[in-house]
């Protein structure tokens, strides 16, 4: 033994003794991870919020939270003299006059793209691959809750700097919350604390971003983990790995090594961005005042969608009993999000009841051997596609020139039109993907080799599959129909009545599959059928 | 006057009344038209500019505006719109249109500056009209105020325009366009004649001075280098976000999926 050995051992001794740390490490350090890069997302989405925690706590150093009215004396020549509040004031400070404060400020600012970004990736590889099924129920609606409040969190750090972008946003926001009918005007005076915008909106939001929120995410993110950590991770189907095991590296050493560095290459290119790309130049914006707006204004990319559809909502309002409701405001702005982010939290329980599959599921599925659910995910994603579009058309409209108001008709109509096409294709697309497997695993891949035989006739050669490929292709369980039960053996009818029916109509879309290859099959084959 | 009514049936007094009155009536004249005569030659000038300015009205611009600038159906009357208006529009390109769209686009113009300086005094000539202005006329440089001028256009200018100047898309493909890279004196005329889908923007609601502050401010954001890296189009958030899911989630998964390439 070197000394250093027994330098190393002592101290881990050391500690053990008073911790009791060792059998916890030795067991939690060899947890087994899978590897694949789409498992990384989330990952991305983690370190984009150390990076938010670290360089957010750097701009607080200077950021002044508060909507006193001074004039600005800093460096920035065409804002000299300019009234403005403090909270703006601060931002051009930290933007000119704190030495790394504008980099700071752009990291800050493309973490936050980025960690919402990566958010939104990952939820899509989860939906996608059907990770959210039994038991990670749970997991996924906590999941829906950190995209939620990431998109409020965001949305109320583009609000602090009181640029005029950012007053714009704020606007629209009270906006949303007047159309609330009956108490709409009440919360919104609540809010604001009277009349918008008043003086005490940033110093509210300013707590509520850097201290109630963070608070929630820490908590929440470390919840979504250690489900992660005790359910263990989901993988991909293929040799050797089924629902009772995983199948990977040890967190130790590999994993270490590999997050760790992962950490810093997203940190470095979340720097690389800051450093390089100019993001919410508040100081071109201008101080907000109410009085003023600027073609083009914006919400970032996650509330895009949101804006677009507010945008293609036709001009409708009642006047009823006295009370106006701003159905345009009301519907794009809250009910349509509302039943969005709903659906989306109660998928798994809608899927596990359409598909009848009670079981527990730790291998993910491939998105073509679930086309229903394929198609689902690939017409929401259209929705907020043509929503998103239409959340920029005025910038689409300039560039590419358009109008805004053909823009506008083809969102109006799109939206509607466009998701159940995109529906209809990628389910088609999915049973011909399955067409192809099926293909590949009774015939071989195509080698383009043509062979002439003896007597003259042409063949191609076929390269038969890896048993492992073919084991990938034909692991999966086809779900079966539930067969509908309108009444029993002594003639009483099914007390589900409708909710039987939709549900084997749902059941029976869900099970539509192309038959994958069976053991038969593939055993006439291989006796010399080719 | 004896001494001169005896005379006055001299053989010579007619010839000599008449001398008289010819030379009185010859000098009143020329005393009464030489004032004018030191101008003559600018005056020339000016009518031949006004016949060149014709003559180019004619060929180019009569077919859609009307042999006398009454206008048409598909183009409005210049009698009255002054020089500022055809020193906005030619000058800038936007006249003569390229096509009959929304929206008359600026571009590479047609007419060099005495063309349009003619095709500007032939239509100042129709009627009383805003003038038009010269470059060093606009001293913006020395009585603008930047930041002054930064407020005025966030207050007047910006939403059409955009907070930067970039432009900006209105109803039915009709757009304001950047103002990044105009002459002084095309803002300047711009915001007093309203061309197009703008409004007017007179002395009255911008004052001279704070037309040049808005000049100045104009200039100042043209001029001001990309402050926190590659600008993006100085549009917002629409560009930060498609860069944000190409490049920056681009390059993370291509990352990813470099470090579990090995994976087995």
């Amino acid at each position: 033994m070197t000394a250093r050995e027994r330098i190393a051992g002592n101290v881990a001794n050391y500690v053990d003794e008073r911790t009791g740390a060792a059998a916890w490490m030795k067991k939690n350090l060899q947890k087994v991870f899978p590897d694949h890069w789409s498992f990384m997302l989330g990952e991305i989405a983690l370190y984009s919020f150390v990076i938010l925690l670290l360089s957010g706590t750097f701009l607080t150093f200077w950021f002044d939270p508060s909507m006193r009215h001074v004039v600005y004396e800093g460096s920035y020549q065409p804002l000299k003299d300019v009234e403005m509040s403090a909270a703006y004031a601060s931002t051009l400070h930290i933007s000119f006059d704190v030495r790394g404060g504008l980099l700071m400020r752009q990291i800050h600012h493309w973490a936050a793209l980025i960690f919402l970004a990566a958010i939104v990736a990952h939820l899509m590889r989860v939906f996608f691959t059907g990770a959210f099924r039994k038991p990670r129920e749970f997991n996924w609606i906590l999941g829906i809750g950190l995209l939620t409040l990431g998109i409020v969190e965001g949305f109320l750090g583009y609000s602090l700097p009181d640029d005029l972008l950012s007053g714009t946003g704020i606007r629209i926001a009270h906006a949303i919350i007047q159309s609330i009918p009956v108490v709409g005007t009440y919360l919104s005076f609540f809010a604001f604390g009277g009349a918008f915008p008043g003086e005490i909106f940033i110093p509210r939001i300013y707590i509520v971003h850097v201290l109630l929120l963070p608070g929630i995410f820490l908590a929440l993110i470390t919840v979504h983990l250690m489900l992660v950590w005790y359910q263990k991770h989901t993988q991909y189907p293929g040799p050797g790995r089924t629902e009772k095991n995983v199948v990977g590296y040890p967190l130790m050493p590999v994993y270490m090594a590999k997050a760790g560095g992962f950490f810093f290459i997203v940190f470095g290119i979340t720097a690389l961005l800051g450093a390089v790309a100019s993001i919410n130049s508040v100081w071109l914006f201008g101080p907000y005042t109410p009085a003023q707006i600027s073609a083009g204004s914006q919400p970032d990319w996650y509330m895009g969608w949101l804006d677009g559809l507010v945008r293609m909502a036709p001009p409708i309002e009642t006047y009823i009993f006295g009370h106006t409701i701003s159905w345009n405001i009301l519907i794009p702005g809250l009910i349509i999000p509302g039943i969005i982010f709903t659906g989306m939290a109660l998928y798994p329980f809608i899927e596990s009841w359409m598909s009848g599959d009670k079981s527990e599921h730790h291998l993910l599925d491939r998105p073509r051997n679930v086309p229903n659910r394929t198609a689902l995910g690939v017409m929401s994603l259209t929705f907020m596609l043509v929503t998103l579009i239409n959340g920029g058309n005025d910038i689409i409209a300039t560039h590419f020139d358009l109008t805004i108001n053909q823009i506008m008709w083809f969102s109006r109509i799109g939206v509607i039109v466009l998701p159940p096409l995109a529906f209809v294709i990628t389910k088609r697309i999915c049973l011909s993907l399955q067409r192809r497997d099926r293909e590949l695993v009774l015939h071989g891949k195509e080698t383009g080799r043509l062979v002439m035989l003896p007597h003259g006739e042409f063949i191609e050669v076929h390269e038969e599959l890896s048993a492992a490929k073919k084991f990938t292709l034909t692991q999966h369980v086809q779900p079966q129909a539930i067969a509908l039960v309108t009444e029993d053996k002594q003639g009483v009818l099914n007390p589900k009545g409708i909710r039987a029916k939709i549900q084997a109509k749902l059941s029976k879309a869900n099970a539509e599959n192309i038959a994958k290859p069976t053991a038969t099959e593939l055993k006439e084959l291989e006796s010399g059928h080719h | 006057m004896k001494f001169i009514s005896k005379y006055r049936r001299h053989k010579f007094a007619t010839p000599v009344l008449l001398l008289i009155a010819l030379s009185a009536l010859g000098f009143t004249f020329s005393a009464a038209t030489a004032a004018p005569n030191q101008s003559a030659a600018t005056a020339s000038a000016r009518s031949t500019l006004i016949e060149e300015g014709k003559e180019i009205f004619l060929k180019g611009c009569s077919s859609c505006h009307g042999l006398n600038a009454e206008g048409a159906a598909i183009a409005p009357a210049l009698i009255g719109v002054g020089a500022a208006s055809v020193d906005f529009m030619v000058a800038t390109g936007r006249m003569p249109m390229q096509d009959m769209s929304q929206q008359a686009m600026r571009k590479a113009p047609v007419y060099n500056e005495e063309e349009v300086a003619a095709l500007a005094a032939y239509v100042a000539s129709l009627a009383h009209g805003p003038r038009a202005y010269t470059n060093a006329e606009i001293k913006w440089e020395r009585d603008g105020n930047t930041a002054e001028g930064g407020e005025l256009f966030r207050n007047n200018c910006a939403m059409c325009h955009n907070f930067a100047g970039q432009g900006g898309a209105l109803s039915q493909g009709k757009y304001a366009p950047t103002v990044m890279g105009v002459e002084a004196r095309h803002i300047y005329e711009a915001m007093i004649i309203g061309p197009q889908a703008m409004p007017v923007f007179n002395d009255k609601i911008i004052t001279p001075e704070e037309k040049l502050s808005i000049i100045k401010w104009i200039k100042s954001a043209e001029s001001e280098p990309a402050l926190g890296g590659a600008a993006l189009g100085r549009v917002g958030p629409v560009t930060e976000g498609l860069l944000v899911w190409t490049l920056g989630l681009g390059l993370l998964i291509g990352i990813a999926v470099w470090l579990t390439a090995k994976a087995r």
